[in-house]
């Protein structure tokens, strides 16, 4: 009986997400007076299973392999799932990232376990494990309750917190041998096309700030990216500003695009019609700046101000530039 | 008696609100403003089928009935009215007449390009001196040979900018009045044909208004539709058909501003609340509602008795009396419901308000209609 | 080469949510194809367009109503469809889905090139069923693709995921499931002549029997996962508007971000 942790990690380093999950994987294990354990699968990731460790894992599964190297669905879900099967622990976790969203599915499936995906509050009730999770567009709420021995869940980034990291801790880590099979070399990631932009990634972002269809040109993002850069916060996009080809559909925030959960969304130009709302109202705290009144977007809004954003946006860049200086 | 759409119906209607949200509303307000249908959009409903929604497959038609075709007109009205009039005027006047008088050779050459949208109609009836009473044209023709020779001028032609292929009216017996009417069908290139001036309009601006001129105009003769003098009937089968489309477009258009007040009146805050919590805004609401569901209605049994072969006139009259009155009132209090803004450019209302208006004179003045429909009551 | 969409009958994103006794009332929502799944059609309608398909075939599992939805599927220009009904059916999480969806592969027999599925279906938004599928059949699977290039007579296909950072390319033998999402492409809106094609299309359905499978197998009782209940999200307490000179609204707004929700 223990919690496991997924541990995502990419060239090896361990995404956010895996750390927010490693946190209410001790949280939910503290609960239950159980372990909490972690799996990492990749090629020479060994140097991460202390960060793990730091986490509260008391152990970390290690399954180290150079087909493992990057993501290989078939692979990855093969050399965990048999794990999960083999050691049968109560409670499996991932965050919710790229990866984690492909992955579990396939890992559930081959364990034949319950999963509850893009959940935003974890609960142990009479020692069993209930998922909640927003749906249809963030509507309604829905609770998930399991069946199966293993329970599984995947856990929407930027929403759980992420504990202190006590980095006195060394791993206690346990090598799972894996054999190749013939399916892991049907699927290959031959290349990775790299968009970073400097900024963080909208999924993870501290801070977003968004712009739509009142921005009016592509040009005019230069003061929605100073002000993010300003507040290292991530850029996104309402659709409108995406499918008129102001920016990349990769930042699209909303139904068709990203579901972000910041703890500060800062919607400037965007009215907010229902699919936006969708993918950024579980934000901690919004702020609209919309000439319209009656634009929509001030109904989630914590703090709306209604003007014109050509002016109110250069005046916030500058004052914060200035709270910025005198902090030096 | 079953009120529902087949599922072919409803999958037509909500294709083409899809297409009227997604690739007309977004430009209705620009192409008001240019006096002109883009030219991607004219592709988009060819490519779609749009043009010749109940002309059979054979024809290059999508074989549809009636009631879609409507249906087709009110969400397109709703996106844009003029791109909904610009569908009912090629399909109603031209391509329905020439699928129902055409000779086969006829039906091949003109209704197969017309159907698909390859080519674009205008039906020529109205003059300068020639509006409800359709009888005084001047426009005259005469035999010569294998060939009319046409002599005239047109005027307020919708589509005449953009159609190739025109229903032209034109007395070959001067003396026999209705009776020495005939219809011609006259190609772009026609020599002699040329087109006028555009008018500049109130509404529906994007849709083309055009004076066409006829000078010893040469066509071949059999481009005679129907028999010589049989034209004042099929212009009467034209505007009967004609005003189902009318009809449609004046709900679409109701339908539209209606949209747009309740959206208004749902997010406009006054005195501390939204303008929709008020009992004078809702009254409002609920009486457009009520009006454009009963303007519907006529329209969708109009088109319904056309389709089935039945009688119609009646209530196309009806339907068309009732909807322009219904486009003009509701468009009127979605603007009141938007106080001020509506009176703006910002918001779509006032081109709604003035789109309105020609429905309830084109193709037949409201005080036509009420004529039609009396003296059809009254009679034996 | 053949290939497989699968498609899923859901509530409109406009269609306004309403409960009663913390279930969904579903009487009056209006139902759509997935848009997530008219992506994965465009893209199997296209490939056949391109000549490297020569059947499309649409499946979809759900009540009656997913007829249209397949429907639909058709008038954009899938081949033929299949309609999995069942009412044991109904409360079937995804894992289940995905057992009976393979099911049906066997019994249709349809011996596919590719399974395509929209990223998420916009109601459930769980993102499983095609991996679960893809897992059950064991087969090679690129999520959330913005691109797609396939080779049938070399057996392969190469799919660019959308991720964080960036774009995976993945190199897949064929068979292979992949996930649609938007940036892949613009799926068309379907033409009326289109329209009565798909009318005269055939679509075949299959019982849970059909499929060899017992009423415990599937739905709330075959299911690893249940629906304990439905809420609303809690109602966001309306915040403040401030209108005014520029100067001073921004003044307000630091004071916000710096004193009270302490991001500066």
């Amino acid at each position: 009986m223990s919690v496991w942790v997924i541990a995502d990690q990419r060239k090896g380093t361990l995404r956010k997400p895996a750390l927010e999950t490693l946190s209410e994987g001790r949280r939910l294990a503290d609960q239950l007076g159980t372990s909490m354990e972690a799996v990492i699968a990749g090629h020479n990731v060994e140097g991460l299973c202390n960060e793990i460790a730091s986490y509260g894992a008391e152990k970390v599964y290690l399954i180290d392999h150079e087909i493992l190297a990057n993501y290989n669905p078939p692979a990855y879900a093969r050399a965990v799932g048999d794990l999960i099967k083999d050691k049968q622990p109560q409670i499996v976790l991932m965050g919710g990232t790229m990866t984690g969203r492909d992955l579990m599915p396939r890992i559930a499936a081959r364990v034949g376990a319950g999963l509850a995906p893009d959940c935003i509050k974890l609960e142990i009730v009479d020692g069993k494990l209930k998922a909640i999770r927003p749906a249809i567009a963030g509507k309604v709420r829905v609770e998930i309750g399991y069946k199966s021995d293993i329970q599984m869940a995947i856990l929407r980034p930027n929403v759980f917190e992420r504990l202190e990291p006590d980095t006195s801790k060394t791993a206690n880590i346990e090598k799972v041998p894996f054999e190749p099979s013939d399916l892991d070399t049907k699927q290959r990631l031959v290349e990775f096309v790299s968009k970073e932009t400097g900024r963080p990634e909208l999924t993870e972002a501290e801070i977003i700030v968004s712009g739509g269809r009142g921005m009016k040109a592509p040009e005019n993002f230069a003061l929605v990216e100073e002000l993010a850069d300003l507040l290292g916060a991530a850029v996104g996009a309402s659709r409108a500003a995406v499918d008129a080809g102001w920016r990349p559909q990769s930042d699209q925030v909303g139904q068709t695009g990203k579901t972000v959960s910041p703890n500060l969304y800062i919607a400037v130009g965007i009215s907010g019609a229902i699919q936006h709302l969708a993918g950024m109202s579980s934000s901690k705290f919004i702020v609209a700046i919309n000439k319209d009144p009656d634009a929509p977007i001030f109904n989630v809004a914590d703090f709306g101000v209604v003007g014109d954003l050509f002016k109110v946006v250069p005046l916030l860049t500058e004052e914060i530039k200035k709270i910025k200086a005198q902090e030096g | 008696m079953r009120f529902e759409f087949t599922e072919e119906q409803r999958m037509v209607r909500d294709m083409v609100r899809r297409l009227a949200d997604e690739e007309l509303k977004p430009r209705a307000a620009e192409m008001d403003k240019k006096g002109e249908i883009f030219p991607e959009i004219y592709q988009q409903l060819a490519e779609l089928g749009l043009f010749g929604v109940y002309v059979p497959e054979e024809y290059g038609g999508a074989g549809m009935d009636v009631v879609s075709y409507a249906t087709v007109v009110e969400e397109l009205s709703r996106g844009c009215a003029s791109t909904g009039i610009l569908v009912s005027a090629h399909t109603s006047l031209v391509v329905d007449p020439i699928l129902h008088y055409g000779t086969e050779e006829q039906k091949q050459k003109f209704l197969m390009p017309l159907a698909k949208g390859e080519k674009i109609a205008a039906h020529a009836m109205t003059e300068p001196g020639a509006g409800t009473d359709v009888v005084s044209i001047a426009t005259t023709a005469k035999r010569d040979g294998d060939h009319y020779i046409l002599n005239g001028t047109k005027h307020f032609i919708t589509n005449g900018k953009e159609a190739s292929i025109y229903l032209v009216f034109a007395m070959t017996d001067k003396e026999k009045r209705h009776k020495g009417m005939s219809a011609f069908i006259v190609e772009k290139d026609a020599p002699g044909f040329s087109i006028g001036k555009l008018e500049h309009k109130l509404g529906i601006r994007a849709s083309s208004t055009a004076e066409l001129i006829f000078e010893n105009c040469r066509i071949p003769a059999e481009n005679l539709l129907g028999e010589e003098g049989q034209g004042f009937y099929i212009a009467m089968h034209c505007y009967d058909g004609g005003r189902i489309g009318v009809a449609a477009q004046a709900v679409g258009i109701a339908q539209a501003a209606y949209e747009e007040a309740v959206e208004f009146a749902k997010t406009r805050v006054q005195f501390g609340q939204p303008i929709a919590n008020f009992q004078a805004i809702q009254f409002k609401l609920a009486d457009m509602a009520t009006m454009i569901e009963a303007a519907r209605l006529l329209y969708l049994k109009a088109a319904w008795l056309k389709q089935e072969g039945k009688p119609y006139y009646q209530l196309s009259a009806m339907a068309k009396l009732f909807a322009s009155d219904v486009a003009m009132r509701v468009t009127r209090e979605a603007i009141q419901v938007h106080g001020g803004y509506g009176f703006t450019e910002e918001y779509p209302v006032e081109r709604h308000y003035r789109d309105a208006k020609i429905t309830e004179i084109y193709e037949g003045t409201s005080e036509a209609q009420r004529l039609t429909i009396a003296r059809n009551l009254l009679k034996g | 080469m053949k290939v497989v969409v699968f498609c899923k009958s859901v509530p409109d994103t406009e269609t306004r949510v309403r409960l009663k006794d913390n279930r969904l009332d579903k009487s009056e929502i209006k139902y759509i194809l997935n848009p997530y799944d008219e992506f994965a059609v465009e893209e199997a309608v296209r490939m056949k367009e391109a000549g490297k398909v020569d059947e499309v075939v649409a499946v979809s599992m759900g009540p009656e109503r997913a007829r249209e939805a397949l429907r639909s599927a058709l008038a954009i220009g899938a081949d033929r469809a299949i309609l999995i009904k069942d009412d044991a059916l109904d409360g079937s999480d995804t894992y289940v889905t995905a057992k009976v969806l393979v099911k049906a592969l066997e019994k249709d027999g349809v011996e596919y090139g590719m399974l395509l599925f929209g990223q998420q279906a916009i109601d459930g938004d769980t993102w499983h069923v095609p991996g679960q599928v893809a897992e059950m059949l064991g087969l090679p699977q690129a999520g959330s693709i913005i691109k797609l290039e396939v080779d049938p007579d070399a057996g392969k296909a190469v799919a660019n995921r959308l991720v964080e950072g960036g774009e995976e390319v993945h190199e897949m033998a064929l068979p292979c499931v992949v996930t649609c999402r938007k940036g892949l492409n613009e799926p068309r809106y379907p033409s009326l002549p289109n329209i009565m094609k798909a009318k005269r299309k055939p679509v075949q359905d299959y019982s849970l029997a059909d499929l060899g499978l017992s009423p415990e197998e599937v739905g709330r009782a075959g299911s690893f996962t249940e629906v304990l209940s439905y809420s609303l999200p809690p109602k966001k307490e309306a915040g403040r508007k401030v209108e005014g000179e520029p100067e001073e609204v921004v003044q307000e707004l630091v004071k916000f971000l710096k004193d009270e929700i302490k991001v500066l």
